[in-house]
């Protein structure tokens, strides 16, 4: 339970301003906690200037870690190419494992694989583990995770990190669960701990208004899914040396009662919305789906791609794909053009790692512009057009 | 699974805080509560209304099962008005602190002692952990497969299975699966019923049983912080910080000031 220490306690009322389940309040200047509330979710703790509050387990296993060594990444791949997040994982692992002083290893799971396995030693791996059968051919969620944790509980590792993807989302929490371990999900910063050599896993909570830092210190592996485009990649370096091995599945772990009856790759019109460097995103303040266009041709004279906000695809003006924010993509790309977006926190979470923000409005109220680099406040109809039509032209584009 | 039983069919509900009463200061980077309500995790909602569905053309008992404070009461009861047979919450001290391996095991136990389940649905993620993780998870502890992030789902094999399109990071898959089998769905599979007046009197006489730990024979090493491996080891609110620079002028002006700063950027 959460213990408060009476006599460190200021009476600061910190932690009563954190608890998102109002389970502190200020009583005669000293904190309380309402233990029916209190979900111990340990984000109070930290935050008290005084220390004056714990949280304490009792009973809880003691385990042997110093059995577990070395650093994983699972890629990914991707109408059989690499996922970028692949290569970005492996330029943190990198440091991670320097950080430990522990080899890294990529695992290469699918089918007819094998010689991209120097892809991944020429971006930092150490060593790349290829897992080849034609009944990998398919993401199947079981197989894929009864096979990577069988690995696991061979090798021990100390630490496994995978994409925040689809699959990788899918998948990886079965193998915590088989590992009876700890999965931080959705990461956006990984480092070792410099004291304790644990990993910090940062991560994005209520809809990434809250940052939480998330220790895994009583199991191993520590496991993280990572969020793509915040990781750099390091640049390939075939020069590298690395060893390649080879690991037959025993097949009772590939047998699943999952069948893949079809698979399709959706084609994309133009770059794809959480690859590209630019993205024009529409809002309600384009007022009707006709001027939709006005947008599409904004994101052709940048060669952008095209997002929106859940007023408009919850219209029907376009497809669910291309929603950014808490319920739809994140993107992090060099340059985001709001067009008559208000700015809803469930917005501002999917595109706030924007490097340049650009914020067209005709309310100078409205949330959008506390967030935006550059903000115009104006009509969008008068002044996309002209923008297009600029841009197009310093481009050299008709 | 024995044939001649009655489908058995669960759905997993979460209490959220009410995005509505929470808020956060992005310019000073605070907490602003306003009252802490809970509702049903939006997602929910579409899982609850995939199990009505499924119950509508093959029969079924559909169980909604929540694990939390005993409040949770409240999600039973409106899962209940909408068409859900009966519910659990199963809530005691010892759950506090749960993360998602000691929160799949938990719901694992109390899912076991329902009898055998045909059908386990859960929503895509909750809105406050975020993690998309007890989906997968359960269905690990359950022994059945999972198929993540649904958004069609169509009965086969006369009834004894599903064939669901799942969302994956460049398309989809069709998939066909035998149940047993937890489905995880999006918003975009189902439009949730509107609870009727005689589902909503039913569930408001409805008596909701509680269970606690020991009632799910659950081991003690396993559930709350002691079955817990993650901690939060620290927390803060994010800051928005802009360079906030209005561009004045006409239209054209605004337009060429724009252009120059994204030209000094070498964004075009
Ligand atoms: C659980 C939950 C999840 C959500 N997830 C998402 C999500 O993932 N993504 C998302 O985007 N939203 C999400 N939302 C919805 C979000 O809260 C907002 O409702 C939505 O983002 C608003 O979209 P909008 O900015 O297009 O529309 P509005 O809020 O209606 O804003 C329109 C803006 O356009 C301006 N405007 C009007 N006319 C003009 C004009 N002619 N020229 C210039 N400006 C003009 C107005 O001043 C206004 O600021 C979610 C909500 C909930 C509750
Ligand atoms: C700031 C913060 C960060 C956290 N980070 C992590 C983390 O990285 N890793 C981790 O393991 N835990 C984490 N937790 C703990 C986690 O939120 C809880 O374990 C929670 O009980 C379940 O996770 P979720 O909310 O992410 O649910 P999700 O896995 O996102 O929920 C998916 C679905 O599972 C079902 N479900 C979830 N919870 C319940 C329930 N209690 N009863 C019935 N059905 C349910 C619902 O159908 C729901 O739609 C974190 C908690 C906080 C407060
Ligand atoms: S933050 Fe610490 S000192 Fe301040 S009120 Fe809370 S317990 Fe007391
Ligand atoms: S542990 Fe979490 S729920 Fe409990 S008082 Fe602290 S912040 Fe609130």
């Amino acid at each position: 339970m959460l213990r408060i220490d009476i006599e460190k306690c200021i009476g600061c009322g910190e932690c009563e301003e954190v608890c998102s389940f109002g389970a502190i309040t200020i009583v005669d200047d000293k904190a309380r906690v309402d233990e029916e509330s209190c979900t111990l979710c340990g984000t109070c703790v930290d935050t008290c200037p005084e220390g004056a509050l714990s949280i304490e387990k009792e009973g809880a296993e003691e385990l042997d870690l110093s059995s577990w060594k070395g650093v994983w990444v699972v890629s990914e791949i991707k109408n059989g190419l690499f996922s970028p997040v692949t290569f970005e994982l492996l330029g943190k692992a990198r440091e991670l494992a320097d950080a430990r002083n522990v080899p890294l290893t990529a695992i290469l799971m699918g089918y007819g694989l094998r010689d991209k396995a120097d892809e991944l030693i020429s971006r930092g791996a150490d060593r790349v583990i290829v897992v080849d059968s034609k009944r990998l051919s398919d993401f199947i969620d079981d197989a894929y995770a009864r096979v990577l944790a069988h690995l696991a509980k061979k090798e021990m590792p100390e630490i496994i990190i995978a994409g925040a993807t689809a699959t990788g989302r899918a998948f990886i929490p079965q193998v915590a669960t088989i590992l009876e371990t700890g999965l931080t999900a959705d990461c956006t910063g990984l480092e070792i701990d410099k004291e304790s050599g644990q990993l910090l896993q940062t991560r994005p909570a209520f809809g990434g208004n809250l940052m939480a830092t998330i220790i895994c210190d009583t199991r191993r592996p520590q496991m993280a899914t990572v969020r793509p485009h915040v990781l750099k990649a390091l640049e390939p370096d075939t020069s590298r040396k690395g060893e390649i091995v080879d690991f037959e599945p025993p097949s009772e772990l590939l047998d699943s009662r999952i069948k893949v009856v079809e698979s399709v790759t959706e084609e994309q019109k133009g770059p794809g919305l959480t690859e590209t460097e630019i993205v024009v995103t529409a809002g309600r303040g384009l007022e009707k789906k006709e001027n939709l266009k006005l947008v599409e041709e904004l994101a052709r004279c940048l060669d952008g791609a095209v997002g929106a906000t859940r007023a408009i695809t919850d219209a029907g003006w376009i497809s669910h794909s291309h929603q950014v924010g808490q319920t739809g993509v994140t993107v992090s790309p060099r340059l985001y053009v709001a067009c008559g977006v208000s700015g809803a926190i469930q917005h501002l979470v999917g595109m706030q790692g924007s490097e340049i923000i650009v914020a067209i409005n005709k309310d100078k109220d409205a949330p959008i512009f506390d967030i935006a680099t550059y903000g115009i406040v104006g009509d969008v109809k008068e002044i996309l057009p002209i923008l297009s039509k600029k841009i197009c032209k310093e481009r050299g584009l008709d | 699974m024995p044939e001649d039983k009655v489908m058995n069919i669960v759905v997993c509900i979460k209490q959220v805080p009410d995005a509505e009463s929470v808020k956060w200061d992005h310019k000073t980077g605070t907490l602003i509560r306003d009252g802490v309500k809970s509702v049903i995790n939006p997602f929910d909602y579409h899982a609850i209304e995939a199990a009505l569905t499924l119950k509508d053309e093959l029969g079924a008992k559909v169980t909604a099962v929540t694990m939390g404070p005993p409040q949770a009461e409240e999600a039973i009861r409106e899962a209940m008005s909408m068409g859900v047979d009966e519910g659990v919450v199963v809530s005691d001290r010892a759950f506090a602190g749960s993360d998602t391996l000691a929160t799949t095991y938990t719901l694992s136990r109390a899912i076991k002692r329902l009898g055998d389940v045909h059908a386990v649905f859960c929503g895509k993620q909750a809105i406050d952990g975020d993690t998309a993780q007890v989906g997968p998870g359960l269905a690990v502890r359950l022994g059945i497969p999972c198929v993540t992030y649904v958004s069609e789902m169509e009965v086969i094999n006369g009834g004894k299975g599903l064939r669901l399109k799942r969302l994956k990071e460049d398309g989809f898959d069709m998939v066909e699966v035998d149940f047993p089998v937890l489905v995880t769905t999006l918003s975009t599979l189902n439009t949730p019923r509107v609870p009727s007046l005689k589902a909503k009197m039913k569930a408001k006489r409805a008596k909701i049983p509680v269970w606690t730990a020991g009632d799910i024979g659950a081991d003690k090493k396993r559930i709350g912080l002691n079955g817990s491996p993650t901690k939060v080891h620290s927390t803060y609110i994010p800051k928005f910080e802009a360079k906030r620079e209005f561009l004045e002028g006409s239209p054209e002006e605004q337009v060429d000031a724009l252009i120059k700063r994204l030209k000094e950027a070498g964004v075009i």
